[in-house]
């Protein structure tokens, strides 16, 4: 698990050649990791201007800098915020998966506000009890939380949480 | 020192066995029926040959040899809950005679903790405990010599018989009751494997890692958090490595509590040690985390921590 987080900025660019990568370049300097670029030239903001999506993965000291840098650079920052932590976590899922409505597991973790599944494995050994397993991303602050609300579910369900043993500090 | 030592299993044994090599004496040992006491020192060979052959350490009453002429007691009766006796009785007998007392057995320093400290308190002894967590792993030790207040949590895998059927199920793709078979005959699981696999054994480590870390022995078994291992299908171990990880039973103890359960963990991360191998993971506030990994049963190697106990009394 890396400390970096993604962030998504949104940036307001006047029509002129060059202006793009003057943007990009205040985010490379400063210890940012480019994900992605949404460039809507199709679109343009109320004063006439060129909206540009940028997410980009920075230590969260990092952040603050690059906004700033992006200022001083003359570029118009409309919205700058953490989106999401860059971390992933797994649980497995033991006991009657099937039985207690896979879907309705499933859709459970996908209205929790702060977590989406991106990736589920079942097994369901004829001989053995069935597992799963989720990869789950957890917003900012989020992990323990997630987890939290894990156990909830599982013992609801009468399932047995393997939790991930977290690589961080025990929290209080 | 002279030492007496109560309970004449592995551990007991061996700590008769090593204890001159560490320069000290056992002028006394009991077992659950007898006793036998030699104020010049006992031979550690006729004192086992008879246990052997007759089923008992000697013809004293096992209660002479807490009146023996000892500096220390050695505790090495086996782990009972609740009311933790007759270790607990036995510590407190020694400390009531002003002497120093260590303890192999976890079950007062897990559920009786702030009363053997309250004996400790009224003696001039001193109580070590060094042999009930991870065997031969210097795990209080260190938390000692670190400070407690400079340690946020103590984890680890902490249980040998749960972790060597993990390792073996993850290994061979072989189900939950066939390794345990496996383990049983092998020696490494008991007949009776419930206070290992269900976490109880890993759960008391923590509880005493804990009670360690918070100072004031607020903990027993019944606040620890414990699910054990017997619920893990084999699936569960391969939807793990799919993934690159595996499953291990690891037991966390900090300030605010225990948990003990089957956690995921990277497959060849430090905490995936493999059959019966300990390891205890350490996380301090301004040193990072220490990992100490070991063997964490057996009786030499429980003697050895209990000899170290006996080194740093004072």
């Amino acid at each position: 698990m890396s400390d970096a987080r993604a962030h998504t900025v949104r940036l307001e660019l006047t029509d002129e050649p060059g202006e793009l990568l003057n943007a990009l370049a205040p985010i490379a300097d400063n210890g940012g990791n480019l994900l992605s670029i949404y460039h809507e030239r199709g679109n343009l903001t109320p004063r006439g201007r060129i909206p540009v999506e940028v997410d980009l993965e920075c230590a969260p000291e990092r952040f603050p800098g690059i906004v700033e840098a992006l200022r001083d650079a003359g570029i118009n920052v409309i919205q700058a915020g953490e989106e999401r932590y860059a971390e992933e976590v797994s649980v497995v899922l033991v006991g009657p998966l099937i039985e207690t409505d896979l879907s309705d597991t499933l859709r459970w973790f996908e209205e929790c506000a702060n977590l989406s599944v991106l990736d589920f494995s079942l097994s369901a050994p004829e001989d053995d009890r069935p597992s799963a397993r989720l990869r789950l991303a957890a917003q900012a602050n989020g992990v323990s939380e997630a987890l939290k609300r894990v156990r909830e579910l599982a013992a609801e369900k009468g399932l047995l949480v393997i939790e991930p043993q977290l690589e961080r500090e025990v929290e209080a | 020192m002279r030492l007496a030592v109560v309970g004449a299993g592995a551990v007991g044994r061996s700590v008769l066995e090593l204890a001159a090599e560490y320069g000290h004496s056992v002028v006394a040992i009991a077992d659950s029926e007898s006793a036998t006491v030699d104020p010049d020192g006992l031979d550690p060979a006729t004192v086992l040959a008879r246990k052997d052959d007759e089923g008992r350490v000697g013809s004293a009453d096992p209660a002479e040899a807490l009146d023996a002429a000892y500096d220390a007691l050695v505790e090495a009766t086996p782990t009972t809950l609740g009311d933790a006796e007759p270790g607990f009785s036995h510590a407190v007998a020694a400390l009531e005679r002003d002497r120093h007392v260590v303890l192999a057995n976890k079950g007062p320093v897990a559920e009786r903790y702030s009363d053997l400290r309250a004996a400790e308190r009224a003696s001039a002894g001193e109580v070590r405990f060094e042999a009930t967590v991870g065997g031969a792993i210097p795990a209080i030790s260190t938390i000692e010599d670190f400070g407690p207040d400079h340690i946020t949590a103590a984890r680890g895998v902490l249980n040998g018989t749960a972790n060597f059927i993990l390792t073996r199920m993850a290994a061979e793709g072989l189900d939950y009751e066939h390794v345990l078979a496996e383990a049983q005959d092998l020696g490494v699981a008991e007949a009776d494997p419930s206070f290992d696999v269900q976490g109880t054994d890993a759960a008391l480590k923590c509880v005493i890692m804990a009670n360690v870390l918070s100072g004031n022995g607020e903990f027993t078994l019944a606040d620890a958090e414990v699910e054990g291992i017997e619920g893990v299908p084999g699936s569960a171990l391969e939807l793990a490595a799919e993934d690159g990880r595996t499953v291990r039973l690891i037991g966390e103890a900090t300030r605010e509590g225990v948990r003990v359960g089957p956690r995921l963990i990277p497959e060849h991360g430090t905490l995936a040690v493999s059959g019966t191998r300990n390891i205890v993971q350490i996380e301090t506030t301004h040193a990072g985390r220490l990992n100490l990994s070991g063997r964490g049963a057996g009786g030499p190697e429980t003697a050895t921590a209990v000899l170290s106990d006996v080194g740093r009394l004072g």
